[in-house]
């Protein structure tokens, strides 16, 4: 039963992520240049709507808190960020839209998901000799989150606070700067 | 001719996505796979990198990565049939299937190198590829020391509130805008 939704969800994932041109990196590159601001508005979209849509089933119970999966917070979290975000600019795409713009049939995406493949094989390789480093120290207690998810495996930054209150104004203030950014200027020769 | 918000039909579709992940299983997250298909192929080349402790069905690995939290990587190599392996697959079929939904075709040129690329270093491929190689390279490199990516990170994170998804954003934006700024920005003489 897995299976069969990885296949279905991965699918609607390949093609939200082409339809949404997020697997374009020019679209990845003119963000980050800050000359066009459709994926910005599509991702900040997407996360305020997901995560509004979240905090509202879990307050009804409809949905098992035990799904959420909170990450662990250390200081390898922004500075492998940079890294990525380095990648991210030089390449224009990142690990999930390589996958997907790979099968759109983009050559440079191949290259660098071939790329990618080395990246996480050094990383393993090298793992053992910086597993004990301050590196991986924990912010803030680890898995913490702003608003309450799952108490009983995840800590919460706002104490009792009913969790909606606290991520319902964040999803939506997500959603106000995703409409109120400047639409592409993409009608240029 | 104006598009109406194509921006929020993208978002609507990428978010109810997301949304179901973590509804029916798990919150979507990618960058692992790179790993798991590191692991497979490794093992097929050594076999000994994987054992399985028939005692209590736990799989334990000589590498220390696969090895950690209890052999949970060397598990998901052992066992590639699993959720996450099968949904990143299946998001390489979902490409090419929007593709064929999709009227407007990719150049040639641009499954090459996007625009922006060839007006800055020109149209040549190898360029391209090997820069794409390196950029892939320090991409995943960077997503396991921040143990996910973009995706797991940055959009499952934020979704759930969780610290780590901002502060991973903040480090990949930090980066990644100024450096895209940079490269991109001055002209190549034509």
């Amino acid at each position: 039963m897995k299976i069969i939704l990885a296949i279905i969800l991965g699918l609607a994932f390949g093609i939200a992520l082409d339809q949404a041109k997020a697997s374009y990196p020019q679209k990845i590159i003119g963000m980050l240049r800050l000359k066009d601001f459709h994926l910005m508005k599509v991702i900040l979209f997407a996360i305020g709507f997901s995560s509004l849509l979240l905090f509202i089933l879990l307050s009804l119970n409809l949905i098992e808190a035990e799904h959420l999966n909170v990450k662990t917070t250390y200081t390898g979290v922004i500075i492998g960020g940079a890294i990525l975000g380095t990648g991210f600019a030089i390449g224009g795409y990142c690990p999930g839209t390589c996958i997907v713009a790979a099968g759109r049939g983009r050559k440079d995406a191949l290259a660098f998901l071939a790329g990618g493949l080395l990246g996480a094989l050094v990383y393993m390789l090298i793992f053992g000799l910086i597993q004990d480093a301050a590196l991986f120290d924990k912010i803030a207690g680890g898995a913490v989150s702003l608003a309450e998810t799952n108490p009983e495996t995840h800590t919460s930054l706002s104490g009792n606070l009913p969790a909606l209150l606290v991520a319902g104004p964040i999803a939506i203030l997500f959603m106000l700067i995703a409409f109120l950014l400047p639409e592409a200027e993409s009608r240029k020769p | 001719m104006k598009k109406p918000k194509s921006w929020l039909k993208g978002g609507l579709f990428l978010g109810s996505v997301f949304l179901v992940g973590v509804w029916l299983v798990k919150p979507v997250g990618v960058s692992t796979q790179f790993v798991v298909l590191d692991g497979i192929v490794w093992n097929l080349l050594s076999p000994d990198l994987i054992t399985q402790d028939d005692a209590n069905q736990s799989y334990e690995s000589s590498n220390a990565y696969l090895n950690k939290s209890g052999g949970k990587y060397a598990s998901l190599v052992a066992n590639p049939l699993n959720y996450g392996f099968i949904f990143a697959l299946s998001m390489l079929v979902g490409g090419f299937v929007s593709g064929k939904l999709s009227r407007k075709k990719v150049s040639n040129e641009d499954r090459i190198s996007p625009k922006v690329w060839r007006n800055r270093f020109g149209p040549s491929a190898k360029k391209r590829y090997a820069f794409a190689f390196f950029a892939g390279f320090l991409a995943l490199f960077g997503a396991r020391l921040a143990g996910g990516c973009t995706s797991g990170h940055m959009m499952s994170g934020m979704m759930q509130t969780s610290l780590s998804g901002y502060l991973f954003a903040a480090g990949a934006f930090a980066t990644a805008i100024p450096i895209a700024i940079l490269v991109f920005n001055s002209k190549r003489s034509s």
